[in-house]
């Protein structure tokens, strides 16, 4: 045999593939990626970003574990801001711009630097299952390689059908090939499977457009970055544009509804109502005169843009006509038009909380094929996936994030819990504990789990380590160091906040709604030279600054974490007959058989499960 | 949706709900001891470390609260792991009136513990191995049955219409909540968002539904405030000598339930563990010459704060038809339409049978003779019939009303601090966790679940997405 035997083969390379590979790689596994095209690995197929409210905490929650997501977005980042500065720090969400063929060649190089992994490109068309075990895949060429086990990352290439107007072809995006054969073998085997539909917007030429008549969104002044370790801040950035559509192009792009396969029903898939079509919009909201678009390069030397929230399948004539009535847009012109895409995703209440498929032992899913979208949800996934992967192989137990560890957590107990109608997106109103789970805390969340399963680095471990006390030690400052009145009042008074009239703790003062630290210390010349001796991070003093200032609600959602947490502590027996549980309503038992819940936790998020079902389960489990 | 915590400490009536010579109430926990601490003396005043004595050990005393004797109780000790919940408890041995049964409860809930879910007792007893798997079984189909009865009375209550109203109540703030959320997670969107001024009508006008609606559930309140009653009649057809003839009877019972002075107690009565509250009593238990000074408009006055009037009568002076006549003028003069009347004819001892007949043509009439103290049971019975206190006070109803009445407390605390976070400029995700609360604790009493819903608002209301 000329190929070697594997421990994981991962089939795909987008960021959950990718994400997926590295991990199992770095933790020790011997890796096979398979993707259909080695030019094309880690390709942002639709906007040219990364993060964003809720998505940016799941980068940086990918980064704390030791993934490479955080670290590739800062190196090929051209643009950074942090969104939702406005609300309180559980809400602050990073997100970048990036340079997308900067992007993936990053990827491509961290990938290469990886010595576990081999590549080869081929499509992979079928699962080698043995005793209800993945052991393998066989592709196209018709080799079959040999593995422990499998994770599929098909994102959109699942019997892909790309639909432009009236015209459809299969694509598993534009340009390339669909994939077959995994669906139709995995349905045979007695997966359920579905179809779902989204869709992206027209590529544009930058030269084409006339920037003075649209409004110039910039970078952040002092830009952050995602990754905890020491990627490099940016020093120049790229802007991106604002402009709108209006009346004109609302009329032209009705023209084409007849031809929309949304609208005529040759779309059979459910798509994204968060992130509809420009058509979907004007027709769903009629009474809307105008729709924001932003106008986003595609990188730092090139003139393609990305015209985000233009996105439509409506014919390509009609999609130009209407965009030439953009303000701006006077003289545009096309890369390629927008298109909508339909591909099968297999329901995620077939999983485990490892991501492994119930039915077949050594087989996980991530990213798209499970119903998610986004660049974010993919990579969290392949990361997750490729550590269960790796520590089943090693007789090792499973690392399953809590909803109140992680977005990570959130998002897989959903998918396996609840499945997911449409493409599943994660905001953050999807967490319950949302004000634990920020961006500026990933790293003492989730990278002492990470190092300790061997992926994050000992060098990322010693930093959180030093964080942790570096954070304490400002607190303990501020909450001992007393300010005198003269020094502050001139300043409180411009806050419009009351004056002091004797020397009162810091802490006091930095409790004040209208006080922010770093404002503070630059009023206060005795709290400057106090903080400044102790030799910290900026992001050390704002992480006090938030635990102070929001010490209560964070308390607060701690004190139902530990409530929560007593019933994830209640396992269910593998394999409990919930249909002989005659107390039960008979919904509950049909969504129990169904979902399979693994602890009483999770039973009880199951939508039409109540909490007197909950109550028999435990009278009827024990603990 | 949220479980019942199981390691709080809980509490509920043991005995069966409603009027009986005692009651059992159960109190089981990490804190049980703690609580009942606080809250026990021994008949001469002193407190007890109950953590010290011995299990299975009986205790008399009062239960204080808030510096008030509440009932004179005993209490049962058992001690970890040797109860039935397997747990510290205690059962207290209590006077079986309803209201004092409300009351304990409400102290036990303010000093640190919380009603039980149904079926909750037995779980924690199989949970802390009191009861084998057979026995678990049987009573994992008690607690479905429990349920069953339990959706039973979610039905009354959606006929009754509160369910509907908290519904509504609730769509109206999923509303508010879905545009802080959208303000949260769509904050790059071009929506435009809430304008201030209007989410703050809105949250008022909530917080004034909810407390309305927390006030009209809770009949404990109800019963510590007592029912309004007014007696009404003409002069010297003996008012007081029927308040005080009542008075006379009971006062041995309302000092000692009630465990107040006799000041504050003086013109009102416990009547079957219903407390009556009659109004302006001072004036009628004076003289006679001193009631005809208060004049016909203070006794319209008082009628019309009343549930009930008392209207006595002496065949004497009036006959049947006349007084059909000034009962009319009563209830138009009071303007209180919903008022109950019983005619009470007095100084029965003084007329013939035959005299009398005519006078059972009155609304809900009983013949006594306050005097004699004659036939005052039969009034008693009347006072708490007309009252309505029993029929509104059935079981289910009871339990579920206190648990509603708790959620909408919480939601109330919630909805004030979304307020009070508007005045210090709160950011809306702090807004947001005040207002999850609230919407929990709504869907608490409709069963409803929120967070998916939310989402699912957003959407169908916004053109988001870019």
């Amino acid at each position: 045999m000329i190929y070697p035997n594997y421990d994981v083969i991962v089939v795909g390379a987008g960021h959950a593939g990718c994400e997926a590979a590295a991990s199992a790689a770095n933790m020790g596994s011997k890796v096979l990626l398979i993707t259909m095209n080695m030019q094309t690995i880690a390709q942002m197929s639709c906007n040219p970003a990364m993060g964003g409210i809720a998505k940016g905490q799941i980068v940086r929650e990918i980064d704390a574990l030791g993934g490479y997501s955080g670290i590739v977005s800062d190196k090929s980042a051209i643009q950074f801001r942090m969104l939702n500065r406005s609300k309180g720090p559980a809400m602050w969400s990073p997100r970048t711009q990036n340079d997308r063929m900067l992007f993936a060649a990053e990827w491509r190089k961290k990938l290469e630097e990886t010595t576990n992994i081999d590549f080869w490109q081929d499509m992979a068309n079928g699962i080698i299952v043995e005793d209800g075990r993945a052991v393998g895949v066989t592709t196209g060429m018709g080799i079959s390689f040999r593995s422990k086990s499998v994770i599929l990352t098909n994102g959109t290439f699942l019997n892909g059908i790309i639909h432009i107007g009236e015209k459809q072809f299969g694509g598993g995006r534009t340009g390339e090939k669909a994939a077959t054969g995994i669906t139709e073998q995995l349905v045979g085997l007695g997966f359920e499977s579905g179809r779902m539909k989204t869709g992206t917007p027209a590529r544009i030429d930058g030269r084409s457009l006339n920037y003075s008549k649209m409004e110039e969104q910039f970078g952040d002044e002092n830009p952050d970055k995602f990754s905890y370790s020491d990627t490099p801040y940016l020093t120049k950035q790229r802007s991106c544009w604002i402009t709108y559509t209006n009346q004109a192009v609302h009329d032209i792009l009705q023209e084409g509804f007849e031809k929309s396969p949304m609208f005529t029903g040759r779309i059979q898939g459910l798509g994204p109502r968060y992130c509809p079509s420009i058509e979907d919009k004007i027709n769903r909201f009629s009474d809307r005169e105008r729709h924001q678009l932003f106008v986003e390069p595609e990188g730092w030397d090139t003139c393609e843009i990305y015209v985000n929230g233009f996105s439509s399948s409506l014919p390509e004539d009609i999609q130009y006509r209407a965009m030439r009535k953009i303000e701006g847009f006077e003289n545009v012109k096309m890369f390629r038009p927008g298109y909508a895409i339909e591909y099968d995703y297999f329901p995620p209440t077939q999983l485990s909380s490892t991501l492994e498929t119930k039915l077949i032992s050594g087989l996980y899913f991530a990213g798209q094929i499970n119903g998610t979208t986004g660049y974010e949800e993919a990579a969290c996934q392949g990361l997750m996936a490729g550590i269960n992967a790796h520590r089943k192989i090693n007789d090792l137990t499973p690392v399953v994030l809590s909803r109140s560890e992680a977005y990570i957590g959130v998002l897989i107990d959903d998918l396996i819990t609840k499945g997911t109608e449409e493409p599943y997106r994660m905001f953050t109103s999807r967490a319950e504990f949302r004000t634990l789970l920020r961006q500026d805390n990933a790293d003492i969340r989730l990278t002492p789990l990470g190092h300790e399963i061997g992926l994050a680095t000992e060098e990322s471990y010693n930093r959180v380590k030093s964080k942790v006390v570096d954070i304490q030690r400002v607190m303990d400052l501020i909450a001992n160091l007393s300010i005198d009145p003269s020094e502050v009042n001139p300043w409180l008074n411009t806050l419009a906040t009351g004056e002091l009239n004797q020397r009162v703790k810091a802490k006091s003062i930095l409790l004040r709604p209208q006080v922010g630290i770093v404002d503070f210390i630059n009023a206060s010349a005795t709290l400057k030279s106090a903080i400044e001796s102790l030799q910290v991070d900026r992001l050390v003093i704002e992480s006090a600054e938030i635990n102070f200032k929001y010490e209560g609600y964070i308390g607060r959602e701690q004190e139902l974490v530990d409530k929560m947490s007593r019933l994830e502590y209640v396992k269910l027996k593998e394999g409990f007959d919930f249909s002989q549980v005659s107390s039960l309503s008979t919904e509950a038992r049909q969504k129990l058989s169904a979902i399979r819940p693994s602890t009483l936790g999770q039973a009880a998020r199951i939508s039409g499960v109540t909490p007197s079902d909950i109550s028999v389960l435990l009278v009827h489990m024990g603990r | 949706m949220q479980l019942p915590d199981r390691n709080d400490t809980i509490c509920a009536l043991a005995t069966a709900p409603g009027m009986g010579a005692i009651a059992v109430i159960r109190i089981s926990g990490a804190n049980t001891f703690d609580i009942i601490n606080k809250i026990f003396q021994s008949k001469s005043g002193k407190s007890k470390d109950f953590k010290a004595v011995k299990s299975h050990t009986l205790h008399f005393g009062n239960i204080i609260y808030d510096n008030k004797i509440i009932d004179e109780v005993l209490l049962s000790v058992f001690k970890n792991p040797m109860s039935y919940t397997g747990e510290d408890t205690v059962e207290i041995s209590c006077h079986g009136s309803t209201y004092i049964q409300q009351q304990l409860l409400q102290v036990l809930q303010g000093s640190g513990s919380r009603l039980a879910e149904p079926g909750e007792f037995t779980m924690r007893a199989f949970l802390n191995g009191k009861l084998d798997l057979t026995q678990a079984e049987a009573v994992a189909d008690l607690i479905s049955s429990q349920h069953a009865s339990a959706h039973t009375t979610a039905i009354q209550q959606l006929r009754g219409g509160y369910n509907s109203t908290i519904q509504a109540l609730r769509q109206q703030l999923m509303d508010f909540a879905s545009l802080i959320e959208l303000e949260l997670d769509f904050a790059e969107e071009d929506v435009e968002f809430a304008n201030r001024d209007q989410l703050r009508a809105l949250i008022n006008g909530l917080l004034k539904e909810v407390k309305t609606l927390r006030n009209s559930f809770d009949t404990g309140n109800a019963m510590k405030n007592g029912i309004p009653v007014v007696i009404a009649g003409k002069p010297n057809v003996g008012k007081s000598t029927l308040l005080n003839a009542l008075l006379n009877e009971e006062k041995a019972i309302v000092s000692e339930i009630a465990g107040t002075t006799r000041d504050v107690v003086e013109d009102q009565l416990i009547i079957d563990g219903y407390r009556f509250r009659f109004m302006d009593t001072a004036g009628i238990r004076h003289t006679t010459d001193t009631i005809e000074k208060i004049g016909v408009e203070k006794t319209y006055l008082h009628t019309e704060k009343a549930s009930i009037a008392l209207y006595l009568c002496d065949p004497g002076q009036s006959k049947p038809e006349e007084i059909k006549s000034e009962l009319e003028e009563l209830k138009t003069k009071s303007g209180n339409n919903t008022l109950s009347i019983i005619t009470v004819v007095n100084k029965t001892d003084q007329f013939s049978e035959e005299t009398l007949l005519p006078y059972q043509e009155l609304p809900s009439s009983v013949f006594i003779s306050a005097k004699n103290k004659t036939h005052l049971e039969e009034l008693k019975s009347l006072l708490i019939s007309e009252s309505g206190v029993a029929n509104k006070e059935n079981e289910n109803q009871l339990v579920t009303n206190a648990r509603h009445a708790s959620s909408l407390l919480k939601a109330e605390t919630a909805l004030t601090k979304v307020i009070e976070g508007m005045d210090d400029n709160l950011t809306s995700d702090f807004l947001a966790l005040e207002l999850k609360e609230a919407l929990y604790q709504l869907g608490n009493i409709t069963g409803e679940i929120y967070t998916d819903d939310l989402l699912g608002n957003i959407f169908s209301k916004f053109c988001i997405g870019k």
